[in-house]
Formats: structure tokens, sequence, C-alpha cells
């Protein structure tokens, strides 16, 4: 079945789409940020899955094995994992920023609170 | 001996100031390392670009790694014109910044405000210089965190919102891209986008390569603010600090452009694009959306940042038109208007700047009569607003002129009459600047205003002049230009 | 949490061992799962505990916010460093073939200091992210 053999991108793509819905549908800053996060984390699946062969080592030469998993997905999604966190680390000092300027971090009410003047 | 590290140099430089800049910790120190680095990648990209025209392709190696394995450094005429597009912007508006970054920003946190910009450079001067798929997602993210952090420096509240919803809509875009790349990679097994142009066309009907089209014509039109993703661009160009806003306005979205010329010319291919997934009859109707919806809702601003933010997606529309001509011409025109709308956005969003130092919030209000008490800055934004419009001896009109060739050359009579009807917005938008500046009795705070100082001046105008220049001498930017589109079409990097 | 003595004890007892495991971690990257990464995050997590037990002002005066902000500088300097010691040397940047006589173990020299960089950087951009946010005055909820 194409469906089963396929399951780690289904995986990735129902995260990337519950990650996309909680940023689009939640007001709340500090939420929006954890839809975010879910929604980088499955591209951190599509890849790191991909990279692993059924039945391969890590690959270091050695005798008797000859399949090696890729190495190369780990060492791209390390770098989209700190991205991530950097991104993260930047939202939520933004929120902190906007609480203390708005006295809020619901999306609505700090649109109420812009339109007023 | 040293140019032929001047790829690497690129980048590396202005990555290794930032972080000097935090340790030196010093408002003036900060300042100057960022100037003369910014300077410094003037002369080494306007030195790749020449190489690169002349003897076609540079490839670096970094690590001495050989592509595709390692990551390949690789400059030709495409990418040339926007390392020096990007550099020169960054020069011109470094030796704008000092009294305008004084008068906007906490003198606290200067050096922390340099070294965020300078990263912001590197970030996009390494987009433009690596030949690495996964290498241009991570320079995307260097430029993009450096952004958000700029636009959140602004002294009006609604800077941090606008920060925010730039930094979820940029990283959403990001993640498209990183899922377009990742699928290509699955499917060829290379990252460098040499070798991925030769792979693609063996795979090209696979739906993962489709997907994979879809996810970063889409994530890149996000970074790019391409109608209807434009949400985040007005309130993040209305807030930034002048500064911010001119170097990003000119630059951000014109290395996205770049991007999905990259991604759309060089590793799909020009056929497969252009001819087979039908991606031009897309980006026409988009593009023509943007230049009409966002020059109408221009005219409706009173902020003056937020109209031209407006018309920067408006313009951004007349960007795209060009691909979706799928000729020769229409990219000659892309390119000419990438460089031609760079350098008016960049020379009106100065002189706002200019305005800014003295009126605080620049609006149609603030500025009525201001044409008698600043008459250099504001004659200075009359000019770039005919570029805005495209009257004849300015950048503008050569781009548009290129663009109405372009749509004549297909045939398409109707779109050559929807350019200069979207043209008419902008005579009205900019109408009002000059209206409220020269014929209205001045606002009681605009009687009392001085000229902005000579620093700010001085450079505003050479981005004018420059305005000016290239709408008279066309050899070297459509020059260039038609070599790059040429480039493009033939298919090879 | 200064009044728990059992906290403080454990504290005591653990942050060295801690910081020692962080330097065996950075080290051992060479071999096998590990590097300058992990160790960073472990150095900020024992600073981090140290605060948690015996006060932000008191971990302030260990590792002052000053220090963390070079830190997060110097640690990038090393990096590119290497990369720029690279040309120099007559190779490429990040050419770490040029950095002995012996091309293998010029990859291992540069590698080495790669981790020293990113070890001080993510060891300091951990600390100054704790800093900034839980440096910040609390308010009182408006309700």
């Amino acid at each position: 079945m194409n469906v089963v053999f396929h399951f780690n991108y289904w995986v990735a793509m129902v995260l990337l789409t519950i990650g996309l819905y909680i940023v689009i549908a939640r007001g709340n800053l500090v939420k929006k940020l954890v839809g975010l996060s879910i929604f980088q984390t499955s591209v951190y699946l599509l890849y790191i899955s991909a990279g692993k062969i059924i039945g391969g080592t890590p690959p270091i030469i050695a005798e008797g094995f000859t399949i090696y998993s890729n190495p190369l997905p780990h060492v791209l999604i390390l770098t989209a994992i700190v991205v991530g966190v950097a991104t993260l680390a930047l939202g939520l000092a933004l929120v902190v920023r906007i609480q203390e300027a708005y006295g809020t971090i619901e999306e609505d009410e700090i649109q109420r609170q812009d339109e007023e003047p | 001996m040293i140019a032929i590290h001047f790829p690497a140099l690129q980048v590396v430089v202005p990555l290794l100031a930032a972080p000097l800049c935090v340790i030196v910790r010093n408002a003036r120190a900060a300042w100057l390392i960022a100037l003369a680095v910014s300077w410094a990648m003037l002369y080494v990209a306007t030195g790749l670009l020449a190489e690169a025209l002349s003897a076609g392709v540079i490839s670096y190696r970094l690590g001495s790694w050989a592509p595709p394995w390692g990551i390949e450094y690789r400059v030709d005429p495409v990418n040339g014109l926007l390392l020096v597009l990007v550099s020169f912007v960054g020069a011109v508006v470094m030796t704008f910044s000092r009294a305008s970054v004084d008068h906007e920003v906490p003198r606290s946190q200067h050096h922390l405000f340099y070294a965020a910009y300078l990263l912001c450079l590197s970030g996009l001067l390494g987009i433009a210089v690596t030949g690495d798929a996964f290498n241009i997602f991570v320079f995307l993210e260097i430029s993009s965190l450096a952004t958000y952090i700029l636009i959140a420096m602004g002294r009006d509240r609604r800077a941090l919102t606008a920060s925010y919803q730039y930094l979820i809509m940029g990283t959403i875009g990001a993640t498209f891209i990183v899922i377009g790349i990742g699928l290509l990679y699955l499917m060829t097994g290379t990252l460098n986008l040499a070798d991925l142009a030769q792979r693609v066309p063996q795979v090209e009907h696979t739906r993962p390569v489709l997907a994979a089209l879809a996810f970063l014509t889409v994530g890149i039109s996000l970074k790019l603010a391409l109608f209807p993703l434009h949400l985040w661009l007005p309130n993040a160009y209305a807030y930034a600090p002048s500064m911010v806003t001119a170097f990003v306005a000119a630059t951000a979205t014109k290395v996205a452009v770049y991007l999905l010329l990259r991604f759309f010319f060089t590793v799909f291919g020009a056929s497969f694009v252009l001819e087979q997934v039908q991606v031009p009859a897309i980006l026409l109707v988009l593009s023509l959306a943007a230049m009409f919806v966002a020059s109408t809702v221009a005219i409706y601003q009173d902020d003056l940042k937020r109209m031209l933010a407006y018309s920067s997606v408006a313009q951004i529309g007349y960007i795209t038109l060009g691909v979706s001509t799928a000729s020769a011409t229409g990219l000659t025109a892309t390119l000419v208007h990438l460089l031609n709308h760079g350098v008016t956005k960049g020379a009106l969003f100065l002189l706002l700047g200019c305005m800014a130092l003295r009126v605080d919030r620049v609006t149609i209000a603030s500025i009525r009569g201001i044409g008698r008490t600043m008459p250099l800055t504001t004659f200075g934004v009359v000019l770039g607003g005919f570029s805005l419009i495209g009257v004849p001896t300015t950048v503008g009109f050569v781009s548009k002129w290129y663009l109405v060739l372009a749509a004549l050359e297909r045939g398409w009579w109707w779109l050559a009459v929807l350019i200069l009807l979207s043209s008419l917005l902008a005579v009205v938008y900019m109408w009002r600047v000059v209206e409220a500046a020269y014929f209205k009795e001045p606002a009681p705070r605009a009687r009392k205003v001085t000229e902005a100082p000579l620093s700010m001046l001085l450079p505003a105008w050479a981005l004018v002049a420059a305005c000016i220049y290239f709408g008279l001498d066309t050899r070297l930017t459509v020059g260039v230009a038609t070599q790059a589109a040429q480039l493009l079409m033939g298919g090879t990097p | 949490m200064k009044g728990y003595l059992v906290l403080r004890v454990i504290a005591k007892l653990v942050i060295p061992f801690a910081l020692l495991f962080a330097l065996y971690v950075q080290f051992h990257g060479d071999f096998g799962p590990g590097g300058g990464f992990q160790a960073g995050v472990i150095i900020a997590a024992g600073v981090i505990f140290y605060a948690l037990i015996f006060g932000l002002a008191n971990a302030r005066k260990l590792v002052p916010p000053r220090l963390v902000e070079i830190l997060v500088a110097l640690g990038v300097v090393i990096y590119g460093g290497v990369g720029v010691l690279g040309i120099l040397l007559g190779g490429n940047y990040l050419d770490y073939f040029v950095l002995s006589s012996d091309p293998v173990h010029g990859q291992e020299r540069g590698v080495f200091w790669v981790e020293a960089g990113v070890c001080v950087t993510v060891a300091g951009v951990m600390l100054a992210i704790f800093y900034a946010f839980a440096g910040r005055p609390r308010r009182p909820d408006p309700e």
C-alpha cells in the first residue's frame, strides 16, 4: 500500500497542517508561535525520515556493512532547528514587548487599541 | 590575489563585522565599522560583477570541497547585478544613517542596531552569492531574523506588532521554501543549484517536483510580497526606523525576486515553468491585481511611508509582470525594474527619513507647505515620484518602456494599455503629496522646520541622481540586464 | 529558592559535574555523539540551574550580562576566524586542509576550533535568552 509505505510523509503533512491551522485560527500571540513551531517541526520530520534507509547503519566505514543511512539531512536539520529556536526566541521576545506596550497579547484587542486614537 | 576570494569575502566580512560591533559596544565605532564594511562590500560586488561579465561564471569552493558535494558560491551576471544593487543601497543608506538613527533609536542600542544591520546585509548578499539550495534558506533566515529586529526598533509601538506579523508570515514563507528544497533534494539527491538544474529535468513530471515548484513559488511569493501575500509589508515599512525602511524596501523584496528567477529559470528550466506548468498565467493575474489594487489603496493612505509601502506592492507587480510575459524582453524588464525600483524606493524612503527628522510622523497633514521650508527634500520626493510614475528621463520610464515592449511583442496590446492606466494611479497618489507640500497653507510645525542636514541630504540626493542618470544612460543597466535575461532564458547557470 | 537546604547542597554538587560533562561532550565530539552545540547548551543549563536556585542577581554576578554579550560575539569571531585563517594560509575560506601539513590533521584542527566557537556562542546565546526573559520586570496582571 502506497499510503502506508509513505506514512512518514503523511505524519509530516498532518503536523504541517495542524501548525498552520493554529497560526491562522488562534488570536493569542503565544499560541500562534506554538503553532509556528509545530509547523516548522513537520519539516524536520520530512527531511530526517527521508535520510533513514531501512537496514542502514551510521555512515562509518566498517567491515560487513554496505548500506549506510544518509547523514546530510541530519546536518541540514540541525541548522533548521537552530533557526527555529532563534525564531521562537525572537518571537517570544516580541510578545513580551507587545505585552508591555499594549497590556495584552490577544490579537483582536491589540487591533482595537490601534484603531482607537 | 585577494580578488579570487571575493565571493566568500562578500558574505564573511559583514558577518564578522557584526560581532565586532557588539564587542566594541560604542555607537560611533559601530557606525564607522558598518559604514566601512558597506562601502568595502560595494567595491567587492562591483569587482565580482565586472569579472562575471567578462569571464563568465565565477565559482568558489568553500573549504576547497568540490561541488556538488561541497558548498559552492557562484556568481554570474544575474546575481552579480543583485550584489551590486544590495551593496550600493547598503553603502548609501549607511552613509545617510547616522543622524537619522541618532534621532530614532535609543543610543544605548546603537551598537546592536548596526550589528543587526550588518547581519541583514550579510544574509541578503549570501542569498545572492550562494549556489547551494540549503544555504539559500540559511541566509534567508539570517537576513529575515535581522530584519525583524530592525523593524521592531521603530519608535511607534505598532512597530512591534508589525515585526511580529512579519515574523509569522516570513517564517511560513521560509518554511515553505525549505519544504520545496527538501522535496527537490529527495528527488535528486543534490542541493547544488547547477547540479539540480541538470537532474531536475529527468524527474520533472513526478508529483514531488511539481509540489516542490508549488511550495517554492508560494514561499518566495510571501517573501517578495506578491499580491495577495503582501499583508506583512505595509505595516513593516511604515513603522520601522527610516533607514531600515529604505534599506529593506530597496533590497529584501528584490533579493526574493532574484530567488524566484533563480528557481524558475535555472533550476526548473524556462520551458518547464513557462510552457508546461503555466505559471505565467497565475503570475499575470496576480501582478495585474497588485498593480491596480495596491495603487488604489495607496491613494487613500495618509501616512506617506504607508503610501509608498503600498506603492512598493504595486511596483512588485510590475516586476513579476515581466516574468509572466515569458520572453527575454519581459525578463529584461523585470531585471531593469528590479534595479530601478530599488534605487527609486531607496531614494524616496531616505527623503521621507529627512522629513521624519523634522516632523516625526510624515503624513499628508504634517507635510503641508513643507515645500517652502525643506525645498531640496521635497523636490527630491517629486523627482522620485516622477520615477515611480514612469515619466521619461527617469529610470521608471526605462523599465516601463521595456515592459510595454514585452507586452507588444506578445501581441498583448491590452496589457500595454493596462500598464499605462496603472501608471495614472501613481500620478494620483504622488499628486496628493505634491499638492500638500507646495499648494497648502503650511502646518504650524512645517513652518518652523529647517532643511535636513547635508549628511542625510547628500546620500538621498545621490540616489535621486542615480534615478535620473540611469534614466538617461541605459547602457549599464539595460546592457547587463539583457545579458542576464538571455542567460536565464538559455537555462544555463 | 535559597531557603531550601537540600536544593542548595544538591545544586552545588551537581553544577561542577554538569560543567565537566559539558567539556566531555565538547571534546568527545570527534569520536561520538556530541560537539559544541550540546556542550554549549549544557554549560548554559548549569548556569541557569544556578540562577534558579541562588537567584538571578547572584547568577549575574557570576556571569555578567556584558560577558554574555561578548561570548555571543566571540564564538562567531572564532568560527569565522578559522575560515579566514584558511584564506591567509593560502586555501579557500573555511579550508581546513591547509591548517596543518597533514591534511587529515588539518581537518581535525579546523573542526576543533569551529566547535569551540560554536560552544562559546551557543552557551552565550542560551544565557542571553534566559537573562532577557528572566530579567524582565514582572508586572501585575491588569485584571
